[in-house]
């Protein structure tokens, strides 16, 4: 028996969620101390695991640099939405008490080994990732910040795309965030994307793609119409690679595809290149 | 639904009028807009899209660089336009042809209707995202009036990836959303036919959006909807675009720059 197939059951006679996760990629059963200590990538496949947004700040920026921005920019229902499973507003307020922030991306002002810079994070936890209004704001703020304080602008993305719930009011943040992305660049500032597992739909078609570098996690699913639909419209199955980060960065949309442990550091060294 | 008054329409009746087969599309502005089109082909880096057209268009003697989704009319025409459809090369030659505008003071008329980009996997291997991404970026800088004419389905971000302008005129029965009422059903109801109420929930049509503070400008269609009578649903068409492009000549151009982004900066800020 290889230790592949011991490890992918739960090893006996313990209680498993306490100590034991499952990698989501190849479902081997990992101590949550090496789990953590690994920032949720597997040893075993590579699997860059989901992040939440304060982890992700925690694992890029100096310790204590981070200062949020807009805590108060939170979702709006314009459209006073419910669909069959209840009320987008109460959903949207059950996520914020459940992730711990008020919109799918945490903003602020942060430093990269010593190098000032605006961050923006999303969290795929929060309602999918999806681009909001708030989601939207927030971002705008965040650029706008960048070119009042003449810093550099860090987007991290992690969302399945526009948020259905705010209707056409997301789909125009689309165009909002590229608008004062387009601003970041005016000013002769660097704006860098970094693009995580999902990346997908209206983020990926709006300011997660425009990036001066586009960079990605290892294996993240980058596109922007979701696989069945495809497999739909073309009536064929699509090869396993399709849409990951390898396969973007071979079709040439990506700069460089950069292993978790070693993101803040790439970042240092290519915002010194850009002049910071 | 044709003998349902305007006020007594669905949202999921306007649906299908927007969608509806004879409803004017871009060949048939091309015929009953413009004295004269000279259109340009490609975007200098794959191909053609035969699904996003454009080129030189003059409109009530005013010259301007006219783009557009192309549905077509019938089988052969609409499986080379794919059905309205854009892929990648669309987004990539509209912008192609707005830097054109730019340089020669050209302002830009843009006709928006799509199911939505095309998501297929070459389009995917092109860079749909990509060229969508950056014709949002790009739209919101360029230095020349852009009047946008939601005149039939606006699909999405296939959609939006030519509707960033100064002013965003939406004919009375045309419908703009960030996912089709079929799509929405199927992932939040998941049930593709609870789509008459994805699409009233949606507020899709030109009377929400007008209220959502999203378009400007509702143009009114003949009874019955564009389709009963294009020569009278085109000139209204007209008539709107040449008012708008009046005033929008004379801002300055770094002002009307500023106003585009104040205007999509607002929107989603309550
Ligand atoms: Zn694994």
């Amino acid at each position: 028996m290889s230790w592949f197939e011991k490890t992918a059951e739960a090893p006996a006679h313990v209680p498993t969620e306490a100590i034991w996760a499952v990698c989501p990629g190849c479902k081997a059963y990992i101590a949550k101390d090496a789990w953590r200590a690994a920032d949720k990538v597997c040893p075993r496949c590579n699997h860059h695991a989901r992040l939440g947004c304060r982890e992700r700040v925690a694992l890029l920026t100096d310790a204590g640099s981070f200062k949020e921005l807009n805590p108060e920019v939170s979702f709006n229902d314009p459209l006073r939405f419910t669909d069959s499973t209840g009320a987008y507003a109460d959903k949207a307020k059950a996520t914020i008490a459940k992730v711990g922030v008020g919109e799918a991306v945490l903003t602020g002002t942060a430093a990269i080994e010593k190098i000032p810079v605006v961050l923006a994070v999303m969290d795929f936890a929060f309602m999918g990732g999806s681009l909001g209004s708030g989601t939207g704001e927030r971002i705008l703020l965040a650029a706008e910040k960048a070119v009042a304080l003449k810093r550099p602008l860090i987007i991290v993305s992690a969302s399945g795309g526009a948020r259905m719930h705010e209707g056409i009011v997301s789909l125009m943040q689309m165009a909002k965030t590229c608008a004062a992305i387009a601003r970041v660049k005016e000013a002769g500032l660097p704006y860098f994307s970094i693009l995580t597992d999902p990346t997908t739909g209206g983020v990926s078609a709006s300011y997660a793609m425009v990036g001066d570098l586009n960079i990605a996690e290892p294996k993240a699913l980058i596109g922007f119409a979701g696989r069945r639909v495809i497999e739909q419209t073309i009536k064929q199955k699509l090869p396993e690679d399709f849409q990951t980060a390898e396969y973007t960065l071979a079709h040439g949309f990506l700069d460089h595809i950069v292993p978790r442990k070693e993101m803040k550091a790439f970042l240092a060294n290519v915002l010194r290149y850009a002049g910071f | 639904m044709a003998k349902k008054t305007q006020a007594k329409l669905s949202p999921w009746d306007i649906v299908q009028i927007a969608r509806h087969a004879e409803r004017p599309n871009i060949g048939d502005y091309l015929r009953l807009l413009c004295d004269d089109f000279v259109e340009l082909h490609g975007d200098r880096l794959f191909g053609d899209d035969r699904g996003m057209i454009g080129g030189f268009a003059t409109i009530g003697g005013e010259r301007v660089m006219l783009i557009g989704h192309r549905k077509g009319r019938g089988i052969d025409e609409n499986i080379e336009a794919n059905f309205g459809m854009a892929s990648p090369e669309g987004y990539r030659k509209a912008m192609r042809l707005m830097r054109l505008a730019e340089k020669y003071g050209l302002p830009v008329v843009t006709f928006v209707d799509t199911p939505g980009a095309y998501p297929g996997s070459e389009a995917e291997a092109r860079g749909q995202a990509e060229a969508i991404a950056h014709n949002l970026e790009f739209m919101s800088t360029l230095k020349t009036p852009i009047i946008v004419v939601v005149c039939g389905e606006g699909g999405s971000g296939g959609a939006l990836g030519i509707a960033v302008g100064d002013r965003i005129l939406m004919l009375q029965n045309a419908v703009y959303s960030v996912i089709s009422p079929e799509g929405c059903a199927s992932i939040l109801w998941r049930d593709g036919t609870k789509a008459a109420l994805a699409a009233e929930t949606l507020k899709i049509t030109a009377g929400s959006l007008k209220e959502l503070g999203i378009i400007d400008e509702i143009v009114p269609e003949p009874a019955g909807g564009a389709h009963t009578d294009p020569a009278a649903a085109v000139a209204a068409v007209k008539k709107a675009v040449l008012a708008n492009l009046a005033v929008l000549k004379k801002l300055p151009l770094d002002k009307l720059v500023e106003q585009r982004y104040a205007k999509f900066s607002a929107m989603g800020r309550f």
